[in-house]
């Protein structure tokens, strides 16, 4: 039954892919193409890539593109919905637990010193953007010259962003056009 | 929370937007979150919004669909938090569904890897800015736990590439000891 093989294997890409992201990325590869032979290793690469180039979590994007090869639109849902289970359970209980507890001394003190930390794990996320946005990899000794167009676009968009506040998803679109004009058009 | 008409249709549709502008990671929806949820709606506070981002980390999956559990589950309870999970999922669910037929073309284009690297350049920044505003209070009002606390993390995951879950398991811990620590001495002034 592949449907229920779908949803086992996703459900323990879910269950245990802790951290998020590319952390999950062994355990997605393990089951994808090591276990089941869903994917070759090159189609698995070519779905990284594809992630890296849509929205959304690699899990779930994983768990599409797996589930439409392999049993069309409703082995997309099913590998998807198997991906999301354990993490919204789990979320709904913390949801529970922070709801009655969030007034309590023990939770509220955890919470005002987790608050800096999750500061500093967005700002190591916004150094990995810039890089890779930048050099095109995100590892420092594999640093060369910086792509200069990039560096132009993000010191124009972050001053717009401090000095106007202008909108995220608005700055965005004004991105994708900057980048069809400075890189599609002009260097066709 | 009073709930306005078509209450549940919206914040499917916000789930939806932001969830479609999550391009490169889990931490990109943040900046949109807080754009959208605390600067103009007004429907959570910062301080909730980052709880709500220690807590996804801190659980297995992706850190989208974990925040939108507790968002959508803060708003709308129950229903609320089916609502948002769909917007959630849907925009990549829709996206891959169709280019697993024609992933090939997509990836190798290079109008579409123009316009992509535009995009990235703008995500950096977004993101970049909602880093500076989160920080400065902390920086301005010279709370050196708290600095330290956010500089230990950022060198943890960007300098020596520590998993994430780590980092926030160990700021639990931190915070536990801490706590208590407060309220033991709190006793003991109490007493005496």
């Amino acid at each position: 039954m592949v449907y229920l093989e779908l949803f086992l294997a996703f459900l323990q890409i879910g269950l245990f892919g802790f951290g998020g992201g590319y952390a999950a990325l062994p355990l997605i590869q393990n089951q994808v193409v090591v276990t089941h032979h869903w994917l070759t290793l090159r189609e698995f690469a070519d779905v990284v890539t594809l992630s890296q180039m849509t929205p959304g979590p690699i899990a779930v994007n994983a768990s599409t593109f797996v589930g439409t090869r392999i049993a069309g639109p409703l082995g997309a849902m099913i590998a998807t919905a198997g991906c999301i289970l354990p993490s919204c359970l789990i979320m709904f209980i913390f949801a529970l637990v922070y709801k009655r507890y969030q007034k309590q001394t023990l939770l509220k003190g955890v919470m005002e010193t987790l608050r800096p930390v999750v500061v500093g794990l967005i700002g190591s996320a916004a150094v990995s953007l810039i890089l890779l946005s930048f050099f095109g990899t995100d590892t420092f000794h594999k640093i060369t010259s910086p792509d200069w167009i990039a560096v132009l676009l993000f010191a124009a968009s972050f001053f717009a962003l401090r000095k106007w506040k202008i909108s995220p998803m608005l700055l965005m679109g004004c991105g994708g056009v900057a980048g069809l004009v400075f890189y599609g058009v002009l260097q066709l | 929370m009073q709930k306005e008409k078509y209450f549940y249709f919206k914040l499917f549709w916000y789930m939806f937007r932001l969830s479609a502008c999550t391009l490169g990671g889990g931490y990109v929806i943040v900046p949109f979150m807080r754009d959208l949820f605390v600067d103009r709606l007004h429907w959570i506070a910062e301080e909730e919004m980052l709880d709500y981002v220690a807590l996804s980390q801190s659980a297995p999956g992706a850190v989208a669909v974990n925040a939108s559990v507790m968002v959508g589950y803060r708003l709308g309870g129950i229903r609320g938090l089916l609502v948002s999970v769909c917007g959630t999922v849907l925009p990549p669910l829709l996206l891959l569904s169709v280019l697993s037929y024609v992933y090939s073309f997509f990836i190798t284009n290079a109008v579409i890897a123009g316009i992509l690297k535009g995009m990235q350049a703008c995500i950096a920044a977004v993101v970049a800015d909602v880093v500076v505003s989160l920080a400065s209070p902390y920086i301005k009002t010279r709370k050196f736990l708290s600095v330290v606390l956010m500089a230990a993390a950022f060198l943890a995951v960007a300098v020596w590439k520590v998993n994430a879950v780590y980092v926030v398991l160990a700021g639990m811990g931190i915070g536990i000891f801490l706590t208590v620590l407060k309220q033991k001495r709190g006793m003991k002034n109490g007493l005496s």
